[in-house]
């Protein structure tokens, strides 16, 4: 039984729906446009097929480069994450040593500051080390987190204990049960973590663009935001470039938004 | 009573890791097993995260010269400067201001994800899906996309004002305006993030609540209000933290919007009005290459969170309602 209050909710959530995703589609149509297409006064809506503005992209930025760096700068940094931080996760949550207390309190504190406190003392690590303008610039400090050892520590606690047990009566050591009985139990977890560090990594600005300035070594952030400097009103180029950078996050986020979700609201109820 | 604190003990014991039941010394071999699993993550907070806050700390008692060498002590020098810094007066405004009108953004979530978690709602995964993507596209390309709509001349925004006879101005480049436009797409971006939070809430929320409400003759309007809002208060009230701690470090918003390059982004008239307090670091740290006065500005903003997110957990007593 359908009632005219499931219409009106239906109703209010498409215009809502169709707020988020008309920026979406201009962009697209824009894209696909000459200049002198998109500048018309009025605006035409039906695109000029110019798909050219795609191969534009690839001239005018080394974004073969600008992707790989995005790309492993978040792979590694996902899995990297996902490693460490449940092996912390796992010490904190199951086994025993003094200090323990104290020294999750010192990681959460991590949590409480606002990143531009570590930025430019990281930045001049970098810099000793001669990384700057390199894919280890991107990666190494984004491997450890204090918000994935946390999240996952909350993870592990409410899995039964049983079974690690078991496993350490069967005489297995720690490193052999994270591995082999956690990390499989946890997997919804570590999902959680993954894709929530894969979008916030690509999508990172400020520490990629301070890092490495020399176009091959930039990512596609900072890459994209270089091209608006200087081709500022070439806008149908700068919509495929936008489109361009933003579609894989987008398809990974649709083909996994149920764990993607399930770990925002994990963070929610848990804050 | 003896039940009660039972029932305590049982839920404390059950927080704790499973170990043999009696009291023992500390076992060693399991000790350095644990020391051993966090020492890769607890070397990289160290050298990455936490050394580094002492460093910034010391920083801004220091100046170095644009071309580096030696960071001499100057004392309180940096912060002196930054006070009496008509730059970060106005930073601080526009801060401020973005950070406050953003918060707009917590009802609109609200109204939405209350409508989305209604039982048996069909095509909830398309509608939570098409409100999150936003949320995960990258800041630099929903900037540009934005400033692309807003375009004064061309934008598609303008045209459709133009169709209800309002002549439309250059938003993003016309002082009066800038701040506001970029509220609106810092709304439009985080309004997925808070609705997931919300549903989540609103679901947590027992169903006989409602079923007696609407029982009683209660409307879905009323239902809204008394039942759904107070009870949503502390995910509000979370939601208002993090989106406050969120805004005030607003920086890939006003890089792109309102420039892309730090030529441009100065050039633009309105950017005297967006100028946000982290992008003031980003161009004296990093532009100017003066870190002491960077670290001083770091230092500013760390207080100016700590400080607006204690009023808030101050306020929350008004208005928060814990179950």
């Amino acid at each position: 039984m359908r009632k005219p209050r499931s219409t009106m909710t239906h109703t209010l959530l498409a215009i809502g729906a169709a707020g988020m995703l008309a920026p979406y589609v201009w962009q697209f149509l824009t894209s696909l446009k000459t200049l002198a297409g998109a500048t018309r006064v009025p605006p035409t809506v039906v695109p000029d097929g110019r798909w050219d503005n795609y191969g534009q992209i690839f001239r005018l930025l080394p974004f073969q480069a600008q992707f790989l760096n995005t790309l492993v700068m978040t792979a590694a940094r996902s899995l990297g994450q996902v490693l460490l931080c449940s092996m912390a996760a796992y010490a904190f949550a199951r086994l025993r040593f003094p200090g323990r207390t104290f020294l999750f309190g010192l990681f959460l504190s991590v949590l409480m500051v606002p990143p531009q406190l570590f930025i430019i003392p990281q930045y001049e690590i970098i810099a000793k080390l001669g990384w700057l303008n390199s894919l280890p610039a991107l990666i190494v400090p984004g491997l450890f987190s204090a918000f994935g050892v946390f999240l996952l520590r909350q993870f592990f606690l409410g899995l039964p204990a049983e079974l690690d047990e078991a496993a350490r009566l069967d005489g297995a050591n720690p490193l052999r049960i994270w591995w082999s009985v956690m990390m499989p139990l946890a997997r919804p977890g570590l999902m959680a973590l993954g894709i929530l560090t894969t979008i916030w990594s690509w999508n990172d600005f400020f520490w990629p663009l301070v890092v490495n300035n020399d176009p091959k070594k930039m990512t596609l952030s900072a890459g994209l935001a270089s091209l608006q400097g200087q081709f500022m009103t070439d806008y149908p180029v700068l919509m495929a470039g936008s489109l361009l950078a933003s579609l894989p996050v987008i398809a990974v986020f649709v083909a996994m938004q149920r764990q993607f979700v399930q770990g925002i609201a994990f963070t929610g109820s848990k804050g | 009573m003896a039940t009660d604190s039972l029932v305590k003990e049982a839920s404390v014991a059950d927080m704790q890791p499973a170990i043999p039941h009696r009291r023992r010394k500390v076992q060693w071999t399991e000790a350095l097993w644990g020391y051993a699993l966090i020492a890769p993550t607890a070397a990289g907070l160290l050298v990455f995260y936490l050394w580094p806050v002492l460093q910034t700390a010391y920083l801004s008692f220091t100046h170095s010269g644009p071309f580096g060498g030696a960071a001499q002590w100057t004392g309180f020098d940096n912060y002196r400067e930054l006070l009496s810094d008509p730059e970060l007066g106005r930073a601080l405004r526009n801060t401020i201001a973005y950070t406050i009108l953003s918060l707009l953004g917590v009802p609109i979530a609200v109204f939405f994800a209350a409508l989305l978690a209604k039982p048996g709602l069909s095509g909830v995964t398309a509608y939570r899906a098409l409100f999150f993507l936003p949320a995960v596209t990258t800041p630099v390309a929903v900037a540009m996309i934005w400033r692309w709509l807003y375009n004064g001349d061309f934008g598609i925004i303008n045209y459709l004002l133009s169709l209800l006879g309002i002549h439309g101005l250059h938003w993003i480049a016309d002082p009066r305006t800038a701040l506001y436009a970029m509220v609106i797409t810092g709304i439009w971006m985080g309004l997925g993030y808070n609705i997931v939070i919300f549903v989540a809430g609103i679901q947590a929320i027992p169903r006989h609540y409602y079923e007696a409400a609407e029982l009683d003759g209660a409307g879905p309007v009323q239902q809204f209000f008394r039942i759904t809002v107070p009870l949503l208060s502390p995910s509000m009230f979370f939601v208002s933290v993090i989106s406050v701690i969120g805004s005030l470090q607003l920086f890939d918003l006003v890089y792109v919007m309102m420039g892309g390059s730090s030529q441009s982004t100065r050039s633009n008239p309105a950017f005297p009005n967006t100028e946000t307090i982290v992008y003031l670091f980003y161009a004296k740290a990093f532009q100017a290459n003066d870190k002491g006065y960077g670290a001083a500005i770091a230092m500013l903003l760390l207080l100016i969170i700590l400080v607006l997110t204690a009023v808030q957990f101050r306020l929350q007593k008004r208005w928060v309602t814990y179950a």
